[in-house]
């Protein structure tokens, strides 16, 4: 029997970093997916990124993840969101090029050495006692292990749903995968039930575009990652997406399809994201409103599809037909596969720790959809998580978790673990209270010692962020003392619309000014630190140092927040604990409390239904 | 406050000294089976007999001597006070027979309650929030009638649901504005920053009436300091001996409250009022009197009141009035003229005219004076009053996190950072009734409990 120090188990977004995390670790790795050509498939719309997930892309990588590397490989229209909002929530989103993204992911882990790739369903997890110690196939064969990482995406007893009729797969030509939820639950883990949607797929020569409004990418496009090279970015041709809209004409034929809905007829016993309803849940839940906004998204270069973003749905296909031709600017539409919902299998994540390693046994993760999540990019994060914690506990190292100040992946695994969700779960801006902190532009700054630290990231990669991060530094405290004399700055302040100045003033106050650069600041300085000269020269940390002074008062409030929320952070809850002696403690905080087994005080305080009085009571007890 | 939460604790729950009847309270595991051992009654054993039952029977030593004949009311988990078992014993208000019965009780492995030990096992057991927790301490604390009725106020949530409601309407703007942020690329309607500006506004306004009500709630709870000033003969003295003389029955006899030969407390219609004659405001090269006078001052200052009284002789006394506005607001300023039945035709508009002497005009200047709390204090009965420094100081928290979210409106600054301040807004009003908590809050909070509840 072969046996490797990590199994993982899938070829998706999270099983791709899963497997290559801690091969690059040096554990030796296989990867057991149904599709050895399907690596990263896009099940649902092909694009990466948006609000809050952008931001996940960009901590991946400087993690020392691959998910920015191969979405700037292959995208093929690239968008900052809320451009016209703060650098806080500016985020990245690009569509790519479905089919280009699965060979680039299939490459990434074909060119990491200690990865093996098996081409089966992992059937059965097997463990000694407590411990998780192999994986049986659907073929029979038995592969032995230290860690298993579970990867499942939504083919866990997945069944797909058109009107009434119901199909078995994990994908819309694909199978799903059975066993492994009855194993889980035979070793004691609770599973449920979700449900996901997607809309149909159109022939592109179908569409007429000259009615519809174009929707261009950036003129000057972003990439995901700092290892891309800029000089031959965008990679690939960049392509525009189209606009339209349903009506009520639309509205009343997808009401003829509402006695075939499997959705209102409750033939789908899971629960959808409220914030991805399907075109037929708009419908009923948001009755004032006469139209609903539709993108009809290209899924390649080469490819005859698109992705008509909005209409996610599973009425019979008679009725989507007909519907969609009523639509502007489809009305030759050809459906080349029609939407479907479809169920599957995950694992309420109470049942993980912030390590997703599972309570119940050790060695064993689970990451992405497993968990309740939904997204490429939350399903990545996971991964890659998973497959660190497990490669660091194989070798005897320290766990590895972030904090929710720190980065957008601390706030998605706190969510998950104290929240449990029961609906699948997307990341939001909102979830993390310290936004201001957790920006694309500083996921470097925040992150890359820890991929350095695994050996995930190169070290001249870690050793420029951190001159950087000196530079930055010095030229916050620096410049509060570099003057400007009026005569030297009026006449650009006067341009400016911005009030003139009686007397010198800083660089750090007027950088404040709304519309004022830093850089054409500096330009105005006849100051000749050696500090300056770099910082004019380095575009990355002179975005950094005017983000920082430009919105000081509001970044000093987030890290003042932090601090008072870290006290209770800090404070550990013994493994030991006994919460059944704690009788001051509510009903069902303790049914809560004894389910998630929180680490410390601040992560109970966030757990669903364990009330403010409970965790008074949590602290006097572990102070007496 | 490192005392073990298992522990069977006791402690007399009304005021030390002699009255009719003291009550000692018993909370935790082993009260019944304890009592059981100590009280001979006619009923079944205590611990068999079913909640909010009264049993008459006696304490007895461990030589069956009959210490005292009490009423014992039994209390079963979770219907308490504390939410533990409770025992409460009306004996006579003895304070030897008190001693006893607790002594004796202390000898069966229960322990004295600290200081307010049972309220915060009525905290750690959910019995009460936060807010009704200090609400307790202040009802501890309550000076007078009025005072506790704000008290019971507080305790019946009017000032945790008023805190509530703002803390929801603060949580609905920032949601609409993270809808914005997280559907950037959905077409969604947005609120207008027009309509987050006026509820922000409009919080902040109704933040500041609550914010006005704490200077009356501080008054309910610590009573009202008024300086009686005025020159010498004017009678002064004469009118405090009356206040005295009327008011003994009600004066406030709460022991350990400082008083000296100058200061005396009286109680009007529930709200209490602390007098102090003061020594006078003229210039003197005595170094004594000099002393005296700097303390007047400082009277004067600090007191929420200030009666000058004038002499009918002399009513329109300028100097004395203009030394006054410069320690303190014209309307605190009670005018009243004494010695009326000199001059029985003199004619007043806005003064009061009194008669030390023969008792007229004293119902009137009583109610101007309740008449002056209220007008130096916007306040409606039924209106939630803040009246604990913790909770005006959240609030003042809280409106200045509301100032700087509106300046961020003005600004036109983005939602993400109109949501940073919204977000310490909502939680600096969390912090009021307990839906933030820290262990400063807690410790503060459970120091204030005298011993005994």
């Amino acid at each position: 029997m072969k046996v490797y120090d990590i199994i993982v188990i899938g070829g998706g977004h999270a099983g791709i970093e899963a497997a290559i995390a801690p091969a690059k670790m040096g554990c030796s790795v296989a990867i057991v997916t149904m599709d050895k050509n399907a690596f990263g498939r896009m099940s649902c719309n092909p694009a990466i990124g948006g609000s809050a997930k952008g931001h996940l892309v960009h901590e991946i990588d400087s993690l020392g993840g691959v998910m920015g590397q191969i979405s700037d490989n292959t995208g093929i229209q690239f968008r900052v969101l809320n451009k016209s909002k703060g650098p806080a929530v500016w985020a990245g989103r690009c569509q790519s090029d479905r089919d280009l993204y699965t060979i680039e992911a299939g490459n990434f882990i074909a060119n990491i050495p200690g990865i093996d790739v098996i081409e089966d369903s992992v059937t059965d997890i097997v463990c000694e006692g407590k411990n998780v110690s192999g994986v049986i196939t659907k073929s029979g064969q038995e592969f032995g292990c230290k860690a298993a990482i579970v990867c499942s995406g939504t083919f866990l007893n997945g069944l797909m749903h058109t009107g009434m009729k119901s199909f078995v797969g994990g994908r819309y030509g694909e199978d799903a995968s059975y066993g492994l939820t009855e194993s889980l639950e035979k070793l004691g883990f609770v599973s449920g039930r979700l449900k996901t949607g997607t809309p149909p797929r159109l022939h592109k020569d179908s569409i007429d575009y000259s009615v519809l409004r174009e929707q261009p990418g950036d003129d000057i496009p972003e990439a995901f990652s700092f290892k891309t090279d800029l000089s031959i970015f965008p990679v690939l041709p960049q392509v525009p997406c189209h606009m339209t809209f349903t009506d009520e004409r639309v509205h009343k034929v997808l009401e003829k399809g509402f006695d075939r809905s499997p959705l209102f007829l409750g033939k789908i016993k899971g629960v959808g994201p409220r914030y991805c309803p399907s075109i037929e849940d708009k419908i009923v839940r948001f009755t004032d409103k006469t139209q609903h906004h539709l993108f009809l998204e290209p899924e390649g270069l080469n490819s005859d599809l698109i992705y008509i973003n909005g209409f996610s749905s599973s009425l019979p296909e008679e009725i989507q037909e007909e519907a969609l031709r009523l639509i502007k600017g489809l009305a030759d539409v050809k459906i080349i596969r029609f939407a479907y919902a479809v169920e599957y299998d995950f694992f309420p994540p109470y049942q993980v720790d912030l390590t997703l390693e599972t309570k119940l046994i050790k060695g064993l993760y689970f990451a992405g959809q497993v968990n309740g999540t939904s997204g490429y990019e939350e399903a990545a994060a996971q991964g890659l998580l998973a497959g660190i914690n497990a490669a660091l506990k194989i070798q005897g190292r320290n766990d590895f978790t972030l904090k929710r100040s720190e980065a957008y992946i601390g706030v998605l695994i706190d969510d998950l673990v104290g929240k449990s969700t029961t609906e699948p779960y997307r990341m939001f801006t909102s979830c993390a209270e310290h936004r201001l902190l957790l920006r694309q532009d500083n996921a470097d700054r925040r992150l890359m010692k820890y991929g350095y630290e695994f050996g995930l990231i190169e070290k001249e990669d870690f050793e420029r962020v951190s001159e950087r991060e000196a530079l930055i530094l010095e030229s916050i405290s620096s410049l509060k003392s570099v003057k400007i004399k009026p005569d030297v700055i009026n006449p650009y302040l006067e341009k400016k619309d911005s009030s003139l100045l009686k007397e010198s003033e800083s660089v750090d106050k007027l950088c404040k000014r709304p519309d004022i650069s830093l850089k054409e600041l500096l330009s105005f300085s006849n100051n000749h630190k050696p500090f300056l000269k770099k910082l004019t020269n380095d575009e990355k940390a002179l975005e950094q140092v005017e983000i920082e002074l430009k919105y000081e008062g509001y970044i000093q409030r987030q890290i003042e927040a932090v601090e008072r929320i870290d006290k209770y952070d800090n404070i550990n809850i013994p493994d030991i604990l006994d919460y059944n002696s704690i009788k001051a403690i509510s009903k069902e905080g303790r049914e809560k409390l004894l389910k998630v087994k929180p680490r410390t005080v601040g992560q109970a305080s966030r757990i669903l239904g364990v009330t403010p009085s409970d965790i008074s009571v949590l602290v006097v007890y572990l102070k007496n | 406050m490192n005392y073990p939460l298992e522990d069977t604790i006791i402690a007399l729950a009304t005021p030390a000294g002699a009255g009719s009847i003291s009550v000692i309270r018993i909370s935790g595991e082993n009260c019944f089976e304890i009592t059981d051992t100590i009280f001979k009654g006619k009923a079944a054993p205590i611990k068999d007999c079913p909640s909010h039952t009264i049993h008459y029977g006696n304490i007895l030593t461990q030589n069956d001597e009959v210490i005292d004949d009490v009423l014992v009311s039994i209390f079963k988990k979770p219907n308490s006070y504390t939410g533990e078992d409770v025992i409460e014993i009306s004996s006579h208000g003895n304070q030897y027979i008190v001693n006893r019965i607790i002594q004796r009780f202390l000898d069966e492995k229960i322990r004295l309650a600290e200081p307010g030990e049972f309220t915060k096992r009525a905290f750690l057991n959910g019995k009460i929030d936060l807010a009704q927790a200090e609400a307790v301490a202040d009802i501890i604390n309550a000076r007078t009638e009025a005072s506790l009725k704000g008290a019971r106020n507080q305790f019946d949530g009017i000032l945790s649901s008023k805190i509530e409601v703002l803390r929801n309407q603060l949580l609905e703007i920032s949601s609409l504005l993270e809808l914005e942020l997280d559907f950037a690329e959905e077409e969604i309607e947005l609120m207008p920053l027009q309509t987050v500006k006026t509820k922000i506004e409009e919080t902040i306004s109704e933040i500041d009436s609550l914010l006005k009500t704490y200077s009356f709630g501080k008054i309910i709870r610590d009573g009202v300091n008024v300086a009686l000033v005025g020159r010498p003969n004017v009678g002064k003295s004469s009118l405090l001996n009356y206040f005295l003389k009327e008011a003994r029955a009600i004066v406030s006899d709460i022991p350990g409250t400082t008083r000296d030969i100058i200061r005396e407390e009286l109680v009007i219609d529930g709200i209490l009022f602390r007098i102090s004659d003061t020594a006078g405001l003229r210039s003197t090269e005595d170094a004594i009197e000099k002393e005296g006078v700097l303390r007047s001052k400082d009277e004067i200052r600090n007191a929420d009141i200030v009666i000058l009284m004038s002499d009918i002789n002399n009513a329109d006394d300028k100097s004395i009035v203009n030394e006054l506005l410069e320690l303190t607001d014209e309307n605190r300023i009670l005018h009243i003229i004494n010695k009326i039945d000199l001059k029985p035709n003199y004619l007043l508009d806005k003064d009061i005219a009194v008669s030390v002497k023969k008792g007229i005009g004293i119902s009137k200047l009583f109610d101007s004076l309740k008449e002056k709390v209220c007008s130096i204090n916007t306040f409606s009965e039924k209106s939630a009053v803040v009246s604990n420094l913790r909770h005006y100081n959240s609030l003042i928290k809280t409106n200045e996190c509301l100032t700087a979210a509106l300046e961020s409106v003005k600004n036109n600054m983005s939602e993400e950072y109109i949501a940073v301040d919204l977000r310490n807004a909502v939680s600096s009003l969390g912090e009021i009734i307990g839906k933030v908590t820290s262990e400063d809050i807690l410790n503060n909070i459970f120091s204030k409990f005298c011993i005994g509840k």
